[in-house]
């Protein structure tokens, strides 16, 4: 075995010792999100100022931006998931990847819905064949393809190294997506916030935004644990561990 | 606080966008919930029939 | 035992798929069928207005093709899959990717060529300008065996499922869209005289890249989705 991996990484590779974890660290992600989330909104919808150009029509990017931002970002996370699964085939690495998908399919619909009720009043139209728009639509159906693909396997585990490989295949679409405001010409506007240098938006409305990029981590999080935990109870339904937890829990759906 | 509510006139817009936010993200949420709660109530059925034939079984320690 | 020569085996390989093919030659038209109707719907869905039909003959051409390759997609590994030569293939001792590849060329042979030779007559139906007609074939040879190869991993990937047609064209979509934007952006600058080389470069370096990747791709998702 690898020596440069720590015990506790290796460690928390078993679903029973992940689950555990998971479920002590869960609701402490999920609390932490809604109260950064709060704090955003508040500073968002109260304390920022109109925009000069938009009035309060912009305030839809407090939710638009982060959440194209968290599609994108789960698609990295479940290309590497899906890596590590691919190469080491490891359970947890598989359950990561493949319930990433969902969360990541949820903020891309957000995403594209949002900025559909935002163009209607800033450009006029619901939808434009824009590279920025067409490449989003285009990362939703990978989405869905990768999800499609794991379902429609008997054996779960070969579905999701399936998926795996679509996932990593599809993972050109992220640079596209990202970099297609500046490669081409696009109705879409270009990058304000930037990583490195200052960014093009005033203090007061670039805190509120942050902070609910933050929030929306800090909930996929929590949202992956849980769906994580549901599906190692499915993929390990015959071990002990499992069994153990099913005839402790009298009550169903308590949340260990 | 009408005027917050109004939105400068967007209200038609920027509402239903928060709107589509919070329902996604909080049927991302309870899926999982629900399929935890499936799941487990499907366990406990499937171990209470296997004990069930355990018992009626005259030969003791019969591995499922 | 000895061991076929490589160029030999692979001779092989598509002299047997050519033949399957040519035995069930009836199913070799049956794409072709299909986009001669779905062109033929267009004129009377829009109306048989020269001018409007010119506007989108080169795009209706190149979507139908696609359409009709995406139905004979799919059977592509489904007969060797059920009899078992494909695992078979899988254990030879041939590279698996260069056994693929040449399957991949019995297929495009069999369902994109007849659709290529069709193409002037679809195009023809709905008015295209002949002057455009050449940039159109070009732009299809250079388009059908990207979709040809995308499609076969794609269709590795889902080897051992069931129901996978509609699946199958979900997850084509997004891969093949680049596809479609460079080649009817070939035959729309062409038909308003403007340069057309460049979208048909970017076509021709996708494809030299995909005639390398595609097939180990292929066979890598192959192994994957036939590892029982």
């Amino acid at each position: 075995m690898s020596k440069w991996i720590p015990l506790w990484l290796h460690k928390l590779g078993s679903p029973p010792i992940f689950y555990r974890f998971a479920g002590t660290l869960r609701p402490w992600f999920l609390g932490l999100a809604l109260v950064a989330g709060a704090v955003a909104l508040y500073g968002g919808l109260v304390l920022a100022p109109a925009d000069y150009q938009q009035g309060d029509a912009y305030r839809i990017i407090f939710i638009h931006v982060p959440s194209a931002w968290m599609g994108l970002f789960i698609y990295g996370v479940m290309a590497v998931a899906s890596f590590v699964a691919l190469v080491w085939r490891i359970k947890l690495a598989e359950a990561v990847a493949m319930e990433s998908a969902p969360i990541g399919a949820a903020f891309t619909f957000i995403t594209l819905v949002t900025g559909s009720l935002w163009g209607k009043p800033m450009w006029g139209t619901w939808w434009t064949w824009d590279a920025r728009l067409t490449s989003e639509l285009v990362l939703l159906f990978l989405y869905l393809g990768v999800i499609g693909l794991y379902h429609a396997f008997e054996d779960r585990r070969q579905g999701a190294r399936a998926a795996a490989f679509l996932a990593i295949i599809g993972i050109i679409n992220v640079p596209i997506v990202h970099f297609s405001v500046n490669w081409w010409n696009t109705l879409h506007q270009g990058s304000t916030v930037r990583i490195l240098g200052p960014s093009k938006i005033s203090a007061s409305m670039l805190w509120p935004l942050l902070t609910m990029m933050v929030a929306t981590k800090l909930y996929y999080v929590a949202s992956l644990f849980g769906r994580v935990r549901a599906d190692l109870l499915e993929l390990e339904s015959g071990k002990d561990w499992v069994r153990r937890i099913a005839t402790e829990n009298s009550v169903p759906g308590e949340q260990a | 606080m009408s005027h917050f509510f109004a939105m400068g006139g967007y209200a038609a817009y920027v509402w239903p966008a928060y709107a589509v936010f919070f329902i996604v993200l909080l049927a991302d949420f309870v899926s999982p919930l629900l399929r935890r709660r499936r799941n487990l109530r499907e366990l406990r059925a499937r171990l209470a029939r296997q004990t069930a034939r355990q018992h009626r079984s005259a030969t003791p320690a019969v591995n499922s | 035992m000895s061991q076929a020569s490589l160029p030999r085996a692979c001779a092989e390989v598509l002299r047997r798929d050519l033949t399957l093919a040519w035995r069930r030659r009836g199913d070799i038209a049956m794409p072709v069928l299909y986009a001669l109707i779905v062109a033929t719907l267009f004129p009377f869905a829009l109306g048989p207005e020269d001018a409007l039909l010119q506007r989108i003959a080169g795009g209706v051409v190149l979507v139908t093709v696609l359409l009709a390759m995406l139905l004979a997609l799919d059977a592509m590994f489904r007969s060797d899959i059920e009899d078992g030569s494909l695992e078979q293939l899988v254990l030879a001792p041939q590279p698996l990717a260069l056994m693929l590849a040449m399957k991949i060329l019995a297929h495009w042979l069999t369902t994109a060529l007849p659709l290529i030779v069709v193409a002037p007559l679809l195009a023809g139906m709905l008015h295209l300008p002949l002057a455009v007609m050449g940039v159109l074939l070009l732009a299809l040879l250079m388009a059908t065996p990207m979709l040809s190869l995308l499609g076969a991993v794609l269709v590795a990937l889902t080897a051992g499922t069931r129901r996978s047609g509609m699946l199958l064209a979900l997850m084509l979509l997004p891969l093949c869209v680049p596809v479609v934007i460079f080649a009817a952006g070939a035959v729309a600058a062409a038909q308003q005289g403007l340069p057309w080389v460049a979208p048909i470069a970017w076509l021709g370096a996708a494809l030299a890249l995909a005639l390398v990747l595609a097939p180990l791709a292929c066979a890598a998702a192959l192994r994957i989705a036939l590892d029982a």
